[in-house]
């Protein structure tokens, strides 16, 4: 975390407001009515864009004039810490002139201050094209002329009264202390994205976007040892409304040793009432003892795993070697593409990309340069076929069109490739999580995201998790403490021998994916079913200071 | 908005305290023009140019707070912002820990703006792409590599007469050379508040011959071994050391800083007695803005004294409650080295690995700070004081903790991310597992 996140990170757990500064946009009053923009003034807007772009001689413009809602909700035991409104409002131009990029952004939304970020969008592109040597070459993309695209929502969490979002919240940090838990910290994200896309390909797309993220840590101290034992919620990140709160009962998965697992719709009081329990479980539940396991990997875990070993390395702007200088780049060379026989993992992994899945963070009517969204392979029966390519490099890998997978976090970000969902095939065969432990001898049980960490190629790997449960001999014998497993990528993904069936599938997400310089965050989900991983090695992370 | 000076920033927020009837009103505004360039593959990727200014008003009656925000200073809108600030107060929930506006406090200046960095032009940013992207390709060495500046201002008033003022430049320039056979590869950061200070070329080299002695890297095996860890490759496990030093987490008992029975670990030794960190706003090297986002003045504040922790830091309401006197998280932090050079603790060195940096780290264990990540663009075998070759790159699981004890020697302390941070020699230092990554 750099300092400057920090000290705004800070600010806002401190319930200091005043700080309006880049990570979140400004803060906006509470009572500030949702509403949308205006489709017809943005034409005019965007045309403003696209004209003083081309009359300075760009050969191509797109323009985005964005308005980005963030609501967040801060509590902690039976206190709201803050409750930030946060709205963020301007316009990014990004053109090519002498067939080199350049980006300009502002927030003065006139069309006096839009043409003069256009102009200096063309004047940076200019400036730079003496040291191009790789001039752009985009795959075209037809115009799609005035279109727009919501995300299905049931219930917008922007019009649900603060003081539901409040009420919930509390009642949730009151039922965890009921079951003894020390501390509660819990809190509400919601995002919306008011999108207006131009191009001089000659569309004008309009997109309203949602996602959501309720998250707690539940903190159990047992002051006489001094330990102290965090679990986190079960929740994930979704593209969805408030109705992913409603908690109701068709979305609920019976899990292994008593848990209670969730799929499209989630039950926090009932989450956090768990986490109470399985914090103080987690004081003295005993150490893992190091070495080789099955591991039986639970979605809302393994779609960090995915994330990290499949999801970024198949990134084709790393694979190249554009992000060299901070994410890294990829052991999944071209060359390995091409040969079309790298087995990437065992026969019955299939991953596959998409920017449409329902209530996935990355789904979109279009990309952020006017791409249609739609679903491709990356891998298929273990072996690598493709990658995630936008419209400056499809080219490379032959396509003669964008997966459209671009995307800026903001108004004033330039938008370059980001990962869409990536998600793992289910089993064909009816297989449920209770088949795959009874058919395991030595083993873990893994839910949850922990701590991640992976290499700049993406080979080593180090995961931890939220909750770990020993199996023995085809049976959950109880909880325990200190797991984090590492392996290659490609060993791990090829010692998948077993995947449940798609009634076990659902979605892990983020929030902030991180990538890019400036950095940019990016909200992915990625599908999986519990998968069995077999003789992966784990390490032992007690220590003492 | 062009960046303000202090009497045009004063004017605006006296303005909207005008404007103000709640019981307290606290007023920023702050503003910057920014700029980058981004390049790949030797050839320039992306630069681009942003500038913003805001406003944000917070009111508040009794325990009730509101905010609100404009980017429009016109009279019609300054009052809007502060009559939307009102209304929100009267409509929030009463906050327990709410603490009242402060009394105004007294800033000493230091020199954090050069306007070398605000007069930064885009063929400015070209010309340092090129000192990367020229040497590299005649060495056939490939550079990655970005540049990102800024400059403005920050200023906030409150009903009481707080008044403070900063303006702040900077930049960060970092670069990445990897050899075109892909097997060796060098990095090199640098950051400054003056642009003038920026010697992009020279700190390209350094990237260069990294990249170039780093190729074909032997594998060893994973285990403990001494490290001399250059400053950057030091500074992340440092930084988080002293961003968990809050004292109310410590309090509470879930922090590396709690103990047994529920006390703390302030004023004991937990790290070697030659350790000593501070944070210095006024350091000629890493100056930084002389008041934090709550107008409390940043003063020079020792963390770690002789191994000691001297401090923890205190919002104002739990030092209120806890009888303390309230001190700001670390604005920067400096930790007090030697003389010796790189070079020099290399050639004290009978075995051990020299690391350039540090990558993807994250914590492992809250309660005893340990983390994992891996060695980066630059790891080497050393052996009777010299560099006897490239090493594959290493896991490692440690704690900043565990390695501030196993310390063996500090050289002279360099500037990075804003800190002044020395190379550290550190024993049984612990790597878990060999990477193939280049």
């Amino acid at each position: 975390m750099k300092r400057r996140d920090f000290l705004q990170m800070a600010a806002l757990g401190a319930g200091a407001i005043m700080m309006p500064g880049t990570l979140l946009g400004n803060p906006v009053p509470l009572d500030t009515p949702y509403s949308r923009l205006d489709a017809r003034l943005n034409k005019q807007l965007a045309d403003t864009a696209l004209n003083a772009a081309r009359g300075k001689g760009a050969s191509y413009a797109d323009v985005r004039i964005g308005r980005y809602l963030n609501q967040y909700v801060f509590t902690r035991e039976d206190k709201v810490q803050n409750i930030v409104n946060a709205e963020s409002f301007g316009v990014g131009i990004r053109v090519i002139a002498n067939g080199t990029w350049g980006f300009a952004a502002t927030d003065n939304v006139s069309k006096e201050g839009i043409a003069k970020a256009a102009e200096e969008a063309v004047a940076i592109a200019k400036a730079n094209a003496r040291i191009q040597t790789e001039p752009v070459k985009l795959v075209p993309v037809p115009g799609y002329g005035e279109k727009s695209w919501e995300t299905p929502i049931e219930r917008n969490a922007f019009e649900v009264p603060i003081s539901e979002k409040v009420d919930l919240l509390l009642s949730a940090n009151a039922a965890a202390m009921a079951q003894g838990a020390n501390f509660v910290n819990n809190s509400l994200f919601m995002v919306n994205e008011q999108k207006y896309f131009a191009s001089t390909d000659g569309s004008y797309l309009d997109q309203n976007i949602h996602r959501i993220w309720p998250t707690f840590n539940v903190t159990a101290v047992d002051a006489a040892s001094g330990k102290f034992k965090t679990r986190g919620s079960l929740s994930a990140p979704m593209g969805m409304g408030y109705e992913y709160l409603d908690g109701r009962a068709s979305s609920k998965i019976e899990g292994p040793a008593g848990l209670v697992l969730y799929g499209n719709h989630y039950d926090m009081k009932e989450d956090a009432v768990a986490a109470a329990r399985q914090a103080k479980e987690m004081l003295t539940a005993k150490s893992v003892k190091p070495g080789k396991y099955d591991l039986v990997l639970e979605p809302n875990h393994l779609g960090l795993t995915i994330h990290e070993s499949v999801g970024h390395p198949l990134e084709l702007d790393r694979v190249l070697g554009y992000e060299a200088n901070y994410a890294g780049t990829s052991f999944a060379t071209l060359d390995k593409w091409k040969n079309k026989d790298f087995q990437y993992g065992s026969d019955i992994v299939n991953i596959f990309a998409d920017k449409v899945q329902p209530h996935s963070l990355g789904a979109v009517g279009w990309d952020d340069e006017g791409v249609k969204s739609k679903q491709w392979d990356l891998i298929k029966n273990g072996k690598l076929v493709n990658y995630q390519a936008i419209r400056d490099q499809a080219h490379i890998i032959n396509e003669s069109e964008s997966h459209g997978c671009c995307y800026a976090d903001s108004w004033n970000s330039v938008q370059f490739q980001r990962m869409p969902n990536v998600s793992l095939a289910p089993g064909k065969e009816k297989y449920s999580v209770n088949d795959m432990i009874k058919d395991v001898e030595d083993g873990i049980y893994i839910l949850g995201r922990g701590s991640y960490s992976i290499d700049q190629q993406r080979y080593n790997f180090q995961f931890g998790g939220t909750l770990f449960y020993e199996i023995k001999n085809g049976a959950v014998t109880g909880m325990i403490n200190d797991v984090a497993y590492q392996s290659n990528t490609q060993e791990f993904w090829n010692s998948c021998n077993k995947i449940c069936d798609k009634e076990d599938y659902r979605l892990f997400g983020t929030f902030f994916d991180g990538k890019g310089q400036p950095s940019q965050v990016s909200a992915v989900s990625h599908g999986s079913s519990t998968t069995r991983f077999n003789g992966v090695n784990v390490i032992n992370t007690a220590r003492n200071i | 908005m062009a960046i303000l000076s202090k009497e045009e920033a004063r004017q605006i927020l006296e303005k909207v305290l005008s404007f103000a009837s709640a019981d307290e009103t606290i007023v920023t505004l702050n503003g910057g023009n920014g700029g980058n360039i981004r390049y790949a593959r030797n050839t320039v990727s992306t630069a681009g140019k942003q500038e913003n200014t805001s406003l944000a008003v917070q009111s508040s009656y009794g325990k009730r707070s509101g905010t609100s925000t404009i980017n429009e200073f016109d009279d019609a809108s300054l009052q809007k912002v502060v009559k939307r600030a009102e209304e929100v107060a009267r409509l929030a929930p009463e906050n327990p820990e709410f603490m009242p506006a402060l009394k105004p406090q007294q800033y000493q200046e230091s020199k954090t703006f050069y306007q070398s960095t605000a007069d930064i032009r885009p063929e400015d940013r070209a010309k340092v792409a090129e000192s990367s992207i020229v040497p590299a390709s005649a060495s056939d060495i490939v550079a990655a590599g970005f540049l990102e500046d800024n400059a403005g201002f920050s200023s906030m008033m409150n009903s009481n007469g707080l008044f403070a003022y900063s303006q702040d430049s900077g930049l960060d320039f970092t670069v990445t050379m990897r050899s075109t056979d892909g097997t060796g590869s060098g990095w090199v950061t640098r950051d400054f508040n003056d642009f003038s200070k920026l010697n992009a070329a020279e700190a390209s080299q350094i990237a260069i011959e990294k990249a170039l002695q780093s190729r074909n890297p032997k594998a060893i095996e994973p285990g403990k071994y001494t490290v001399i860890l250059e400053p950057a490759a030091a500074v992340d496990l440092l930084q988080n050391m002293l961003y968990n030093m809050d004292a109310r987490d410590a309090d509470e008992g879930r922090s590396f800083l709690s103990k047994q029975g529920g006390a703390t670990k302030k004023g004991e030794k937990i790290v070697d007695e030659r350790v000593q960190i501070y944070s210095d706003p006024f350091h000629r090297d890493v100056p930084f803005r002389t008041w934090s986002g709550d107008g409390l003045p940043q003063k020079k504040t020792s963390w770690i004294e002789n191994g000691v922790v001297k401090n923890m830091f205190y919002d104002r309401y739990w030092a209120q409650k806890k009888g303390a006197e309230p001190v700001p998280s670390p604005s920067n932090f400096v930790m007090d080295g030697g003389n010796a050079s790189l070079e020099d603790m290399i050639k004290d060195t009978r075995r051990g690995i020299l690391v350039t940096r540090l990558w993807y780290i994250r914590t492992v264990d809250p309660q005893t700070l340990l983390y994992t990540g891996l060695t980066r663009d630059g790891t080497f075998y050393i052996e009777n004081g010299k560099i006897k070759h490239p090493v594959k790159n290493f896991r490692f699981n440690e704690s900043p903790i565990i390695m501030l004890n196993n310390l063996e020697a500090m050289g002279r302390p360099q500037r990075v991310d804003g800190n002044m941070v020395p190379p550290l020699k550190i024993r049984d230092f612990t790597f878990t597992s060999l990477s193939d990554a280049i």
